[in-house]
């Protein structure tokens, strides 16, 4: 053939591939990108793990020994649990298309996941994966409640409020912020779940902790911890384990979660020394509790800004929590009289409630997109103001429901006598012995 | 025959057995137990909560004894025990009615 109609035939297959690219269909087709994909099946695994072993044990060196396998159970029970309530119901109404109610809830179109297919993508990863990864966070939030009512509640009445709390409070809320809901539409900024996840599990054991009522003994009894060592084990896995919560809500193996990743640390190393600080400074000693506190503090705090942030504003907001949240697990709790044994409201909801209206203040458009107060966005600290007061609200009145149900038809708490001899004799006939 | 019981500070514990049987003492009972005395005991603080631990820990120790060996076992505790401290506890001897060896079912002095 002469070059002239080589060069035709070549512009007439170029032009035929162009028509072919315009298609929208073909040329919108999502692509699994397997870097987004291996860090978010690594990210699942670390969140599962933040709560088993993580939280079970942070809790579980806390309490009395009589009671230590009783909570460790909680945190384990309600990992199958709302694992299973996720995939009937949960992740539809998180994150599916609700309709007309898309503002509130996703709906029931996707119960027992019958549209998540083995090779269903969200956006660049499988569906499979998002939604199991969402599921470590369902599992957790549960989980973190348990610590206000420590020592004192049925296990068969917590395994009731847990699988209606997470269908009826976590999963709207989810929806609300991360499912195309009205307080993500909003512009609230949470990057990995400051109020899904922290304040409001931390407004949901304020109310447990109160409608159950303080322990027996309490004020009087010797409550310590019985053993800090299985405290600071789960502290520890919670850090680690908190890189794939927030640094996994990235969502892709990217800059953005490596950013997350960095200020995540920095702001809880600065929560541990402010805890420390503050409680080297008022008590005289710094504890090993407090050092644990101050991290699990640091956490939650960043939770919310670890997308938006940059490593200076995570110094600033780590340091803040790390007091406030002394502050609030030990002066509040007194001033106010309520039994939180495991501070659930002062370490989450107060560590919740900082981060998220800090996430206003430190938030860089050159991180997260959007500016906060620093840059001159005094908006933003509004709405996130918004974003905690709706998450308060719904929370501490649908979970007060809840309980009030529950306490009518069988009761929440052990009887005095079980509370007194232990829980894990006395729900799980074992104990731990010498 | 006499019951020897001395309440002593735990760390004491290896002196006494040591000095005991340098004596000739073969057999004692050690347990480990709470207590206090004139002792103050100490604060512990969790999260702003504070508890006083009035009770500490100490060790019991018990052993019979022929009568004409009682003071001796008496004294070498006392000085074996002793840290000059507060805290170091006390000795207490009381009469025994009867000592039965199990394995044999010898009793009294052979018992002992």
């Amino acid at each position: 053939m002469s070059i002239r109609k080589n060069w035709k035939t070549l512009a007439g297959a170029v032009a035929a591939a162009c028509l072919l690219m315009a298609d929208p269909a073909l040329a919108e087709e999502a692509k699994l990108d397997t870097g987004n994909t291996a860090w978010m099946l690594t990210s699942t695994a670390l969140v599962l793990m933040m709560t088993i072993p993580g939280l079970a044990l942070f809790y579980g060196g806390m309490v009395r020994r009589k009671n230590v396998l009783a909570t460790m159970a909680q945190s384990f029970a309600i990992t199958a649990l709302v694992t299973v309530l996720w995939m009937v119901a949960g992740y539809s109404i998180a994150f599916a298309n609700g309709g007309s109610l898309q503002a509130f809830w996703g709906g029931l179109s996707n119960a027992f996941l019958v549209n998540m297919g083995k090779d269903t993508l969200n956006g660049s990863i499988p569906d499979s994966v998002f939604m199991t990864f969402q599921m470590t966070f369902a599992i957790i939030t549960p989980a973190l409640i348990t610590g206000a009512f420590a020592e004192r509640m049925k296990f068969s009445s917590m395994l009731v409020f847990m699988g209606l709390w997470v269908l009826i409070v976590y999963a709207p809320i989810a929806h609300w912020v991360w499912g195309g809901g009205f307080l993500g539409d909003a512009g609230v900024l949470d990057f990995a779940g400051g109020t899904v996840v922290h304040i409001n599990a931390g407004i949901a054991g304020l109310v447990a902790a109160l409608v159950l009522g303080k322990r027996v003994g309490f004020g009087k009894e010797n409550m310590a911890p019985h053993n800090l060592v299985l405290t600071i084990t789960g502290a520890s896995l919670l850090w680690v384990g908190w890189f794939g919560f927030n640094a996994g809500s990235a969502v892709a193996a990217d800059t953005s979660a490596g950013m997350a990743m960095a200020v995540t640390q920095i702001a809880t190393a600065a929560a541990v020394l402010g805890w420390m600080i503050i409680e080297w400074i008022t008590h005289g000693k710094p504890s090993v509790l407090g050092m644990a506190s101050g991290a699990v503090a640091g956490l939650v705090a960043i939770t919310p800004a670890s997308g938006f942030v940059d490593p200076t504003g995570a110094l600033i907001l780590g340091f803040i929590a790390g007091v406030v949240c002394f502050w609030g697990a030990t002066s509040l709790k007194n001033m106010l009289g309520y039994d939180d044994s495991l501070d659930a409201f002062g370490v989450h909801g107060v560590g919740g409630i900082v981060g998220a209206l800090l996430t206003g203040v430190f938030a860089r458009k050159a991180i997260g997109g959007t500016p906060g107060l620093i840059e001159g966005n005094a908006a933003q600290v509004w709405i996130q103001f918004e974003g905690i007061i709706a998450t308060i609200v719904y929370c501490a009145v649908v979970t007060f429901i809840i309980l009030k149900v529950i306490d009518m038809v069988m009761g929440l708490r052990v009887s005095e006598d079980v509370e007194v001899e232990g829980l894990d004799i006395n729900l799980h006939g074992e104990v731990v012995h010498d | 025959m006499k019951y020897v019981i001395a309440i002593i500070k735990p760390h004491r514990l290896e002196q006494v057995r040591e000095a005991l049987a340098n004596l000739g003492v073969e057999g004692m009972t050690v347990s480990e137990v709470k207590g206090h005395g004139r002792q103050k005991g100490h604060t512990e603080i969790y999260r702003g909560a504070e508890y006083v631990v009035n009770f500490l820990p100490k060790v019991k120790v018990e052993i019979a004894v022929s009568e004409d060996v009682a003071d001796k076992v008496v004294e070498t505790i006392r000085e074996a025990a002793q840290t000059g401290q507060i805290g170091d506890g006390k000795i207490f001897v009381l009469p025994v009615e009867k000592v039965v060896r199990i394995r044999t079912g010898e009793t009294d002095r052979d018992a002992l």
